[in-house]
């Protein structure tokens, strides 16, 4: 059985997500998560408890960098992209 | 001009080694045709910065290996100075700080970028219709889609407006849209060319690779980016040189033929096409063995909730604080973050950071995505197997040739099949490449050839070698 | 706790900040105080296509200090993604470890002066740090700030997130678990553990339970506790808090406390919008690490002795108190100076000295032992000279004092101000029959049995041999000398 899509399930994850989505993107969404979950779900039931997971399909491992500085960028480039920028810093707005 | 825009990369570059052509007018010729851009292949085009590297090329006193070749960069690549938005409205006019690592090791070998090439939002489509800026159209048939992701950079190929181009492959979005465009695309071994600077879409998935319209040139262009980079703890040091393939027989070379993704959902044209090409193997003394990927039938679902998943973290960054887009609407943190991240990302990028949100989520993480990684071994398994019995694999690289514009932008899944035939291969991490085979429907055919991880060289001297008994003419009908 | 019908159960959670010169993913320079936003780069800020590769030594602090920590090194470790959107996180994931961190269950032993006692490490892991948010407008803090502003600088700093087994039973008791963990890995060059700059951070999960009672209480979650005394106030604070609750009937709400230093009191952090889901993942970006074993095996072996294992051995072969050892364990530096001086004189009068004296001495000049004028040896001198009464006390003291200002040889000190102790007794008695003679009130007054007088006469002689009398022989020997022995 696909896990439920409801309402409430699409509020909770776009919550997650940060997405804003309106009353109508919410139903959209609802409806296409679900046939997509329908699909997907042949997954659900495979019993792969002895199988592995795979994270990587070329396995590698140890691959560390030596602790040597390498130059920062200048801070004029680091904040160029910035909507909006204050005191040197990466302006937020107000959070609360 | 249009005599310099015919020419294959390779034979640019004997025409600049021998002085008899320009870098610099072989880049205006290109440039001409990627500003008049029938096709909206490009995103933008850099005029200035293209002619002056090519002067700057021109004027050396040996030319580099690229010899000042023109190229089309897909918008995924991070080019400093160079606006890149990867198809999304989150990124308008965003200047990168660097450049990718992949771009970079081409320009320092004589390439020259001309520009950026569309894209469907974030690599997310097949068809280049969810690009926040427009769809590119396919040069064979302006009425129906390139393919995608990286439609810009198959169309622009395909139109003679570069000799090649670079784009990336999450589940198919280099091959698709190349045998959509009647092009060669080849997506490399996961970890063959660094990731640096390549806009994340699926990290474990996610490959650069060239277009072109000859494999030696695909094969040329591969060459100069393989190998391990400092910058990506997944790159691969590269044991060979990459070589560019010769070789006109496959004596002793097994192909494979999938049986699972010859059948039900591909078209007969499609089918057609691809099984005429595969006499061909055997015309050059290649052998073929029916082979099967049982698991093959899962790879869909499984990608669907690995891409996502991943993507879904990856698009986190996109906050509205260091860069891109930030809403006008917001009162506090909370509106700030869902404003902007609603109003810079559209429906089909919503649709995959949901479902890899919910895929995450407490509660459903065992069941959906830790379910298709072990999948995902199943999936790796069976190409072991398989590759225990031949060299490479083929089967069609679309079921489909390219379709109408407008035609799958309303069915998520039955835009998702198109990928049904190069999934499988992305999952397991192998390189694989498509090449035109054939025509259906007024449209070209893509093959799909794959081979054992590291094994590119193998797969593009039998890709070279159908390439050329098959002679196929990648110029569209009526390219003006 | 006070309340013998009660017992808290706490268990501390400490992030570390490592001790490399880059950060943990990126070659950006590690800092502190400097300008906002000098030290990033596309990795660190999190642009477009930007990747994280692990920092080799981050790794390596993380092996010594799971050592000391008396953890398994584990043979395979990988980096998760921990999603939650904050304005200093700027990959809106964190990458920390999650189901395989590179250090597993270990025990950490701390001195009391009760003995030794063991607290359960469950675990210790890599991630990276946060940047840091300046607010302004308000009064500096989130809640009715105008606006605020993100500096990278610190964004990415390694870190080794420890946590313990819920083994501790009082805020005291966790601030000398602390305090020795801090010391630990400060000596191990781990971290430079300055709590006050936040490069060492503990939160604590605290219950309580009626005495006797198996099963936990519900758990609260207490934050900002930036000095050992905070740490020890906080948490004794919120136990008599919850005990107070649940001796009106009440229920314990799992929640995230705030410890506010200057009041003293604990207040609930704004609740959150959701309850957390950091939807972890393998982060796909970065490789397993499988430590070598010959690696790990060789920094076992390159490790110093433990700070408690000095303790134990000083205690145990040199006769130390447990206060001696506390107070000259405390860095290495003075670990290693007390050492060499105890090598070369009886230790514990190298450990008066050093605690005592010397301190004393360079105290006032803001000098460290190890950095002054004083060598273990010449510390080893003095006390030796002492001790065989070659020069008297307060000599050896003012011998100090001249090898502090110049590091000149004791002994020549000794020699050029003739400091040395009068060794002749006939010398010594005339001096005593002297004194005795010009003054004979107070001789009488000796005689009448007033012992309190030998004070007067040893005084009297320390002053006529500028100190150079062993104060106790010349004690003697005025009783013998008035008293007809």
């Amino acid at each position: 059985m696909p896990a439920v899509i409801d309402a409430d399930v699409v509020r909770h994850v776009a919550r997650l997500a940060r997405l804003a989505l309106s009353e109508d993107e919410r139903e959209t969404m609802r409806r296409e998560l679900s046939g997509i979950l329908e699909h997907v779900d042949q997954v659900r039931g495979l019993d792969l408890s002895e199988v592995p997971p795979t994270t990587h399909a070329i396995p590698l491992q140890n691959v560390l960098r030596d602790d040597a500085p390498r130059p920062s960028l200048p801070t004029e480039l680091a904040l160029r992209e910035a909507p909006e920028v204050a005191g040197g810093g990466f302006s937020v707005g107000r959070m609360g | 001009m249009a005599g310099l825009t015919d020419l294959t990369a390779e034979q640019a570059i004997a025409a600049l080694r021998a002085r008899e052509i320009s870098s610099v007018d072989l880049t205006e010729a290109h440039l001409a045709r990627a500003e008049a851009d029938d096709w909206h292949a490009f995103l933008a085009v850099d005029r200035d910065g293209a002619l002056a590297r090519a002067r700057e090329i021109d004027a050396m006193p040996e030319r580099p290996p690229l010899a000042g070749v023109p190229i089309g960069i897909k918008d995924a690549l991070s080019t400093r100075d160079l606006v890149t938005t990867s198809g999304s409205k989150i990124l308008e006019g965003f200047r990168p700080v660097y450049t990718a690592t992949c771009v970079d090791r081409l320009e320092r070998a004589g390439a020259v970028v001309i520009g950026k090439t569309n894209m469907d939002e974030f690599a997310m489509g097949s068809s280049t219709e969810n690009s926040a800026y427009g769809p590119t159209l396919n040069p064979w048939d302006r009425t129906r889609v390139p393919g995608g992701s990286s439609g810009g950079s198959a169309a622009c190929v395909a139109a003679r407006q570069v000799p090649w181009s670079l784009g990336s492959d999450t589940g198919g979005s280099i091959r698709q849209p190349a045998a959509l465009c009647g092009i060669v695309g080849v997506k490399p071994t996961y970890g063959a060319i660094s990731r640096y600077g390549l806009i994340a879409f699926a990290s474990s998935l996610d490959q650069v690779g060239p277009f072109a319209r000859t494999v030696r040139d695909a094969s040329l262009l591969l060459g100069h980016m393989v190998g391990r980079d400092p910058m990506d703890a997944t790159s691969l040091d590269w044991p060979d040189p990459i070589a560019v393939p010769d070789a006109e027989r496959l004596d002793g070379v097994r192909v494979g033929v999938v049986e699972e993704l010859m059948g039900e959902g591909v078209d007969p044209g499609v089918r057609d096409a691809v099984e005429a090409a595969l006499r061909t193997v055997e015309d050059l003394g290649g052998t073929l063995v029916p082979v099967h990927l049982p698991h093959s039938r899962y790879a869909l679902s499984t990608y669907y909730l690995i891409a996502p998943a991943e993507a879904s973290a990856n698009l986190a960054r996109f906050d509205g604080i260091r860069y891109g887009h930030r809403t006008d609407h917001a009162e506090n943190l909370l509106e700030t973050y869902e404003n902007t991240r609603a109003e810079g990302f559209g429906p089909e990028v919503k649709r995959r950071i949901m479902l890899g949100t919910f895929a995450l989520s407490s509660g459903y993480y065992d069941a959906y995505y830790g379910q298709a990684q072990r999948v995902r071994t199943l999936i790796s398994r069976d190409f072991e197997e398989v590759f225990s019995q031949v060299d490479v694999v083929a089967s069609p690289t679309s079921p489909t040739v390219a379709f109408p514009l407008g035609a799958r932008t309303a069915d998520p899944l039955a835009m998702y099949l198109s990928d049904i035939c190069t999934i499988p291969v992305s999952l397991a991490g192998l390189p694989s490449a498509s090449i035109p085979c054939g025509v259906s429907d007024g449209m070209p055919v893509g093959l799909q050839l794959a081979g054992p991880a590291l094994s590119e060289n193998r797969l593009l001297a039998t890709a070279h070698a159908l390439e050329t008994a098959l002679a196929f003419d990648t110029r569209p009908p009526g390219l003006a | 706790m006070s309340d013998a019908r009660w017992e808290a159960v706490i268990g501390i959670e400490i992030h570390a900040q490592l001790l490399t010169r880059t950060k943990m993913f990126c070659g950006c320079a590690l800092s502190f105080g400097d300008d906002p936003n000098v030290h990033t780069c596309p990795v660190c800020l999190a642009h477009p296509g930007a990747l994280p590769v692990t920092n080799r030594e981050a790794v390596r602090l993380a092996i010594v200090a799971g050592h000391a920590l008396g953890c398994e090194i584990a043979e395979r470790s990988v980096f998760s993604r921990k999603n939650y959107f904050y304005p200093d996180l700027p990959k809106a994931y964190q990458i920390s470890q999650y189901d395989e961190p590179v250090c597993l269950g270990g025990t950490f032993r701390y001195l009391t002066e009760d003995g030794e006692r063991t607290v359960g490490i469950t675990r210790a892991h890599l991630e990276e740090d946060a940047a840091k948010l300046i607010h302004t407008g308000g009064d500096g803090r989130r809640a009715g700030a105008e606006s605020s502003v993100v500096d990278f600088n610190r964004g990415g700093t390694p870190l080794l997130e420890i946590v313990t087994e819920p083994d501790l039973r009082s805020g005291a008791e966790a601030a000398a678990f602390l305090k020795q963990l801090r010391q630990t890995l400060v000596q191990l060059g781990v971290t430079d553990g300055n709590m006050e700059q936040g490069s060492m951070r503990a939160d604590a999960n605290i219950s309580v339970r009626p005495a006797g009672r198996e099963a936990f209480g519900t758990k609260t979650e207490l934050k900002n506790m930036n000095s050992f005394t905070f740490l020890e106030r906080g948490i004794t604070a919120e136990i008599a808090r919850q005990i107070a609750v649940l001796e009106d009937g009440g229920t314990i709400t799992q929640e995230t406390l705030h410890y506010e230093p200057t009041p003293g009191e604990i207040t609930s952090l704004r609740s959150k919008e959701e309850a957390h889901d950091y939807r972890y993942f393998p982060e796909p970006d970065l490789v397993p690490v499988v430590p070598d074993r010959a690696w790990v095996e060789e920094i076992r072996a390159s490790l110093p002795e433990l700070p408690i294992d000095r303790r134990e051995r000083w205690m145990r072969d040199l006769g130390l108190t447990f206060e001696d050892a506390e107070v000259l364990s405390e860095t290495a530096e003075l670990a290693g100076y007390f050492e060499a001086v105890a090598a070369v004189a009886p230790p514990k009068s190298a450990a008066n000295w050093v605690r005592g004296e010397l301190r004393a001495q360079l105290r006032e000049r803001g000098e460290e032992p190890w950095e002054s004028e004083v060598t273990p040896a010449a510390l080893g001198e003095i006390i030796a000279m002492a001790e065989a009464r070659e020069i008297s006390m307060p000599n050896a003291k003012a011998v100090l004092a001249e090898v502090v200002a110049t590091g000149a040889a004791p002994r020549e000190v000794v020699e050029a101000k003739g400091l040395g102790a009068i060794s002749d007794e006939t010398e010594l008695i005339a001096i005593v029959d002297r004194l005795l003679a010009e003054n004979a009130a107070q001789a009488q007054q000796l005689r009448d049995g007033r012992d309190k007088v030998v004070g007067f006469f040893v005084g009297q002689a320390m002053r006529a041999t500028q100190g150079r009398a062993d104060p106790a022989r010349v004690g003697e020997l005025v009783r013998e000398r008035a008293l007809g022995g």
